[in-house]
């Protein structure tokens, strides 16, 4: 990427140590996010890619490196609501409707009523929930609530999404519709996605750019991009050029050792 | 299950309950028993002299005694519903205080613990002295037995108050947090909420332990325009009609259960929350 290209995430040199244990959950990660762009973490357990995101939200603060999210520092971008987050669980709040679950956000903002109004309805529609309104969260399946979920991340139209693997709970059927739904979703809004995965099949279908990370110290291992043309339909997980990919990527997994014992993998450094 | 069917179930509970009593008397006076203790007409009167009892006056020149006691509960309801207020609103809002800081925790928490190990008694009458005089004349007597209720419904308010703000779920916090959310917001848009079947389930302890302590609290005030003053009077004539202090037990009961259920239907009105999670 050309330093003229606009940035949405600029990620320079972070690192993130933990004391307790000494973890290095980071090291020296360098990153940079255009418009637009819907880029995957993949990474074995253990690999940073949650902390990863987590310091991009202004989560958790790195030890070193600065972090610049809509060319802010990410604590100003995170006061300004710059981005959306969806977890793993829906973590919607039972004691609302699935209307004020998604009005939520836009609450904190001070948006009027009739505005709040008329934005969920729109979100409702997008995620088409249309009929489930004034339903509770504990009435709807997982990945009716997992849409809401990002519904309501999406409802003050942040530039950027930060998703941490938001269907990783789900059946793999539910799973392959809601990535159909989210690239949909994301064609519909522009916002540029970070979606932490460890389905190497997910990242490819999704993503425009995968990340790879890394282990013990979590580094990024290299970047596979996609050249699957968008929009993408259920066809492209039968592609030769999606298998290709797919191997690309298991390969840039492997070669980082990620079956190896951690001083195996030192030995590699 | 449809209400006519609870309705029944409760109603045969009460039957059955009622019957044991009957045939335990029965077994006992029967065989002659003495364990655990002799049973007769004074130590377990029949239910339908308890029963008949509330139609007749207790003394010459008064009204039916169900009359006199149903007056008389209205007097402690007042006193318990004042007094739960109180400790409602003062045991929720130590919670909130205390959910803010971990250094107040530790300082107040042991005094808040240890202030109900102090048996209600012990303190009623200088709650008494002390409140008595510097309240308003409508206040006078009744306002110092509501401290005393007030007394012992805080603690189970401020403890469950404190567990249900801290059993937000981290994510959900994590979230407020992606909003900038402040402290107040959190509070009142997560914690408190998160926190309603915690202060719920106290509030029905509260209910029914308020009922208690305002009966407690008229016995060192000397009013006698409550259950608590007609039990220390039908108290002393116990060996003669013991039926007069039951029914009074019967009526102070249903004021316990009134009040219980009060709060029961207010949770149901106010807390949404998945069905299978409810208690």
């Amino acid at each position: 990427m050309s330093d003229a290209a606009p940035t949405v995430v600029r990620i320079e040199r972070v690192t993130k140590t933990f004391p307790q244990g000494n973890v290095t959950a980071l090291q020296d990660i360098d990153l940079e996010l255009a418009p637009k762009e819907f880029a995957s973490l993949i990474g074995p357990s253990g690999c940073g890619k949650s902390t990863l995101l987590r310091v991009i939200g202004d989560l958790i603060e790195p030890t070193s490196g600065t972090v610049t999210v809509n060319g802010k520092p990410a604590r100003q971008a995170r006061n300004d609501g710059d981005y959306g987050i969806v977890f793993q669980d829906a973590v919607l709040f039972d004691w609302r409707t699935v209307a004020k679950n998604i009005a939520l956000p836009l609450e904190m903002l001070g948006w009027g009523r009739a505005k709040r109004k008329a934005r969920v309805e729109a979100m409702l529609e997008l995620v088409e929930l249309g009929s489930f309104a004034e339903h509770h969260p504990w009435q709807l399946s997982g990945g009716m609530q997992q849409r809401v979920a990002i519904a309501r991340a999406l409802a003050f139209e942040p530039a950027l999404l930060l998703m941490d693997e938001p269907f990783g709970a789900l059946d793999e059927m539910t799973r392959e519709r809601l990535n159909l739904e989210l690239l949909s979703i994301w064609a519909q809004t522009g916002s540029t996605v970070v979606f932490v995965t460890h389905s190497i099949s997910e990242a490819v279908f999704l993503s425009s750019r995968v990340v790879v990370m890394s282990p013990r110290p979590g580094r990024i291992a290299g970047f596979v991009d996609v050249d699957l043309p968008y929009p993408r339909s259920v066809e492209t997980r039968e592609e030769p050029r999606f298998f290709e990919l797919v191997t690309e990527v298991r390969e840039l997994l492997r070669k980082r050792g990620e079956h190896l014992l951690p001083e195996e993998a030192a030995a590699l450094e | 299950m449809p209400v006519v069917k609870r309705v029944g179930v409760v109603a045969a509970t009460v039957v059955l309950l009622l019957c044991c009593w009957e045939l335990y008397r029965w077994i006992w006076t029967s065989t002659g028993w003495t364990w655990p203790f002799l049973v007769n007409d004074t130590s377990m009167p029949h239910l339908w002299t308890i029963a008949k009892a509330f139609g007749q006056p207790a003394q010459v020149n008064q009204p039916a005694l169900i009359t006199v006691l149903l007056h008389k509960m209205l007097f402690t309801a007042k006193e318990a519903a004042a007094g739960f207020a109180i400790g409602a609103v003062i045991g929720f809002a130590l919670g909130v205080i205390l959910v803010h800081s971990r250094l107040l925790q530790r300082g107040f928490l042991p005094y808040i613990v240890g202030s109900q190990t102090v048996p209600i008694l012990a303190i009623a009458p200088m709650v008494v002295v002390w409140v008595n005089p510097k309240l308003p004349t409508g206040l006078q007597g009744w306002g110092a037995v509501a401290v005393i209720a007030a007394y012992l419904t805080f603690f189970p308010v401020t403890i469950n108050t404190l567990r249900g703000l801290q059993s937000a779920n981290p994510r959900a916090l994590e979230l407020m947090r992606t909003y900038a959310a402040s402290r107040w917001t959190v509070l009142w848009k997560l914690r408190v909420p998160a926190s309603l079947p915690y202060v719920f389930s106290a509030l029905r302890l509260a209910a029914t332990a308020s009922v208690v302590g305002a009966i407690i609290g008229e016995l060192p005030s000397g009013l006698q325009d409550g259950l608590g003053g007609a039990i220390i009077n039908f108290n002393q004539y116990y060996s003669i009609e013991p039926q007069e202090l039951w029914a009074t037990n019967v009526i102070a009961a249903v004021l316990g259960i009134g009040f219980f259920v009060i709060v029961v239907l207010a949770e149901r009105a106010i807390v949404r929350r998945p069905p299978e999670s409810s208690t």
